[in-house]
């Protein structure tokens, strides 16, 4: 057993309302560059539909994923060693622009310097690939809230495979009754496929939380983990030809900050948390030959928390006291692993995809409200739900490989803590026959429903932050945590702009942070007894124009003699910094070597 | 000047190449890519790249067997000189015809698709221009020797024992300066390319990702040690808009 920790994330569908707020935030985070235009590491897409880049999920036509070969061995889908070296210098199957879209911006200059004239000027969109103008055809929402017109309904692979298998009396009832959408970000599986795919080996895992990335220097851009992925979710940057991808938000992860997406959430539907698991049994797991049987193999290869053996197998690979306690509480695993109602996306691309999905109930809710039904007795809705076959079928061939059997049990346990709780709030005694009805009992139930339902910001994201005893090996944090009273730039004697770059993540929280709580000026408070300059009239020395000396401190307010420099370690004293800044000041301030001198 | 020509020059060829092209791996690594231009379009691409490659490897392949294996060792294993010359001019013959196709298709290409030509740099430009010289002028010592008449230049006696003596710091001089013009010209204009190489897009086929072969197929990674992604600027992304690509790119 070799116990690795994995950060993972799962969507709950039914909060999901299609607002974007994800994909808008997360593009202004990440992919607001020249080459990303038309990059979404988070969007939202509106099922049934057909996705972005369109048709994804076609693998016959895109070869994403792994697929079993003759004598059941895992190979990439897209062909083997030998055969993806054939095909680098032409990538053999690999979406164009037009399968995502064309970029476009306006021209809003001509509102402003059009000449006076009878007409009101028009901003026309201007293609951000040629700068031409354009018309605009497509984006990465383009069928938003159209689930499954008849004009475009057909071209959803999962809705063309679910038609073939079932009668056309019912294909209406499907295009009427559903719809629902579908935050997608990178899955950062356990198993990647465009990891295996990269002939640079430029793609990585991280070993300490699992969060997969591209190393920009080492990118050759090959392209070949586009076609890789199943998702989709590889981005070619065409301005640096290099490959980008969704970074899980890394600087905020390491922080104990939740990724953009989540944070801004307005359905709080996103949770956060760890994973333990047994790296061992990966390939294992999805190498599994039938396909409805890989959520189960991939169930497998989570480890439970509480298992003593596994805590002591996870403190031998050096995992943290406090990271196992974070995978004891994390929401992701109790969503996955206990209560079971959170899925994979595709289990069937064999890469162990580490963002889950609880799929939604609405669709069958409001079908019983539009018919007059009570759509919170658990009756009406379980009926509900072995008779509307269709959503299901469609449901179960995103997150089950096609076991519908699987997701009637999630969306029961669904509805059956909506019927439960409803009696609760009407003050009946709770009815433990409707939790039983699903295989759990009364206090289970409440605690999903807290969790799901309630779902308090700590219960959602427990996100354990990087040790800070590895701080010099993150690659955000840098040094900025080493001397006393840090993280963060607020508390440099000179104020936010003085000193060296503090990484983004570390300065906009805590600054932020700062500024919305104190009562005071921002920057203020940091400047510590000292003088701001720019506000001092020239007359006499106020309090604190010069730096106290260590072992008189009354006098130096007032003597001439200490304005040479700044001697001593001043309201730093005592830090770990103070022990080797000897004569020349604090080094952590503004000297770069000296905390390389201070590396052991 | 034939010293200067062909026993200084490859001199300071090498040097710029391995020189440059340490500078390049160490210190922009960002930059250091193909450029695919195939998301913008791949139906020409398809047809041109693959004719264009696999025609340059095998020229390459040629240049080996031309350049480094000495012809008594050709003579030695009973090869005749006629056997040996059909060879290199039908095999070589294909393989330049291929690769210069691939080229031109490729410029095509590159001029009359909008997105492909805008992405398109100064130095890009320059670049194929030697390039395709290089293959031009090194097909004219292949062809000329077959449509001059005559059993053509045997520039296994004169260019490929200069080359050799390169690698002992003997430049044989006077071998090289007897070969004909257009020998002369295929090797400064290839001198060129090789000069320029490390500082082009180029330099993508040193790092051609050969370790695929062999490497696991998962890569784990500890997180990156001693680096800070707030570290000086270096070369990066660049902001989105239209005016950037109008005035970077031309």
């Amino acid at each position: 057993m070799r116990v690795m920790a994995q950060m993972g994330m799962v969507m709950n569908l039914d909060k999901c309302i299609g607002c974007h707020t994800c994909s808008v935030t997360c593009k202004q985070a990440w992919t607001n560059r020249a080459g990303t235009e038309y990059v979404w590491f988070n969007n939202v897409e509106t099922r049934p539909g057909q996705g972005y880049p369109r048709r994804y999920e076609d693998q016959e036509k895109w070869q994403g994923g792994w697929s079993l070969n003759k004598r059941g061995k895992l190979v990439l889908k897209a062909g083997g060693r030998v055969k993806k070296m054939l095909g680098l210098f032409a990538s053999p199957v690999q979406p164009e622009l037009k399968d995502y879209y064309e970029p476009w911006t306006y021209d809003y200059k001509t509102l402003i310097d059009a000449p006076l004239g009878d007409d009101f000027p028009v901003a026309r969109p201007k293609s951000l690939i040629t700068g031409k103008d354009t018309k605009i055809s497509w984006s990465a929402n383009w069928d938003d809230d159209l689930g499954g017109a008849p004009e475009m309904g057909h071209l959803d692979p999962i809705v063309e495979k679910v038609r073939r298998e079932s009668e056309a009396k019912i294909q209406l009832e499907f295009e009427k009754t559903f719809m629902f959408y579908l935050p997608r970000i990178c899955e950062h599986c356990l198993n990647p496929s465009c990891m295996a795919s990269c002939p640079s080996g430029a793609i990585y895992k991280r070993v300490e939380d699992g969060i997969v990335l591209v190393d920009q220097d080492k990118c050759r851009g090959w392209r070949q983990c586009v076609t890789g992925c199943p998702y989709k979710k590889m981005y070619f940057n065409h301005k640096t030809g290099k490959a980008e991808k969704c970074t899980f938000c890394y600087p905020r992860i390491e922080v104990g900050l939740p990724t953009v997406c989540s944070e801004t959430c307005v359905g709080r539907l996103r949770y956060l948390g760890l994973f333990l698991y047994d790296a061992d049994k990966v390939t294992a797991a999805a190498s599994v030959t039938d396909p409805q049987e890989l959520y189960d193999a991939q169930m497998d290869v989570l480890l439970d928390p509480h298992d003593p053996a596994v805590m002591a197998e996870a403190r031998a690979q050096g995992i943290q006291e406090d990271w196992i306690d974070a995978a004891q509480r994390s929401p992701v695993y109790a969503l996955t692993k206990v209560y079971k109602v959170a899925l994979p996306l595709h289990p069937e691309y064999r890469t162990m995809p580490m963002v889950w999905y609880v799929p939604p109930l609405s669709p069958v809710v409001d079908l019983l409200k539009e018919q007059g039904h009570d759509a919170e007795d658990h009756g009406n809705l379980f009926g509900a739900i072995d008779a509307l076959r269709i959503p299901v079928e469609y449901l179960a061939e995103l997150f089950t490989a096609g076991d519908a059997d699987r997701v009637t049990d999630v969306l029961k346990k669904l509805a059956a803590m909506r019927s439960y709780m409803r009696g609760i709030s009407l003050g009946n005694d709770p009815d433990d026959s409707i939790p039983s009805a699903v295989g759990m009992e009364g206090q289970e139930m409440y605690e999903m429903y807290r969790l799901m339902a309630i779902a308090k910001y700590e219960e959602r994201y427990v996100i354990p932050k990087a040790h800070v005893e590895q701080a010099h090996d993150l690659e955000e944090l840098g040094c900025s945590l080493d001397f006393d009273g840090g993280p963060g730039m607020q508390d440099t004697p000179f104020g936010e702009a003085s000193g060296k770059p503090t990484p983004v993540a570390v300065e906009t929280f805590h600054a932020l942070r700062d500024r919305q709580t104190s009562d005071s000026v921002s920057g203020e408070e940091s400047l510590r007894g000292r003088v701001n300059l720019l506000n001092w009239d020239g007359n006499g020395t106020p309090r604190g124009l010069f730096p106290d000396k260590r072992d008189e401190p009354q006098m130096s307010a007032d003597s001439p003699a200490h304005s040479g420099g700044r001697a001593g370690p001043g309201p730093y004293a005592g830090g770990p910094s103070a022990s080797a800044s000897g004569a020349s000041g604090n080094p952590a301030d503004n000297d770069p070597d000296a905390l390389a001198r201070e590396e052991p | 000047m034939d010293i200067l020509l062909w026993g200084v020059l490859p001199y300071v060829m090498m040097v710029v190449l391995v020189g440059g092209l340490i500078w390049r791996y160490r210190y922009d690594q960002f930059g250091w890519t193909t450029r695919s231009s195939q998301l913008y379009e791949s139906r020409l691409l398809r047809i041109g790249s693959p004719v264009f490659h696999f025609g340059l490897l095998a020229v390459i392949a040629g240049h080996f067997f031309g350049l480094v294996i000495p012809l008594s060792w050709t003579r030695a294993v009973g090869m005749s000189q006629e056997f040996y010359h059909f060879n290199a001019l039908v095999v070589g013959g294909i393989a330049g015809v291929g690769t210069l196709g691939g080229i031109l298709l490729l410029i095509y290409r590159r001029r009359t698709t909008g997105p492909v030509f805008m992405a398109t740099t100064k130095n890009d430009k320059s670049m194929y221009i030697v390039l395709t010289a290089a293959i031009i002028f090194g097909l004219w010592t292949t062809l000329a020797s077959v449509f001059l008449g005559g059993e053509g230049h045997n520039y296994r006696e004169t260019v490929a024992p200069w080359f050799r003596s390169l690698f002992v710091f003997q430049p044989d001089v006077t071998a090289m300066a007897s070969a004909p013009f257009s020998f002369h010209l295929h090797t400064l204009v290839g001198m060129l390319l090789f000069t320029i190489w490390p500082f082009t897009r180029l330099v993508h086929a040193f790092t051609a990702p050969l370790h695929y072969l062999f490497r696991p197929y998962i890569v784990y990674r500890s997180r990156d040690k001693g680096r800070t992604s707030s570290a000086p600027v270096r070369r990066g992304w660049s902001a989105v808009g239209t005016r950037d690509r109008d005035t970077r790119h031309r």
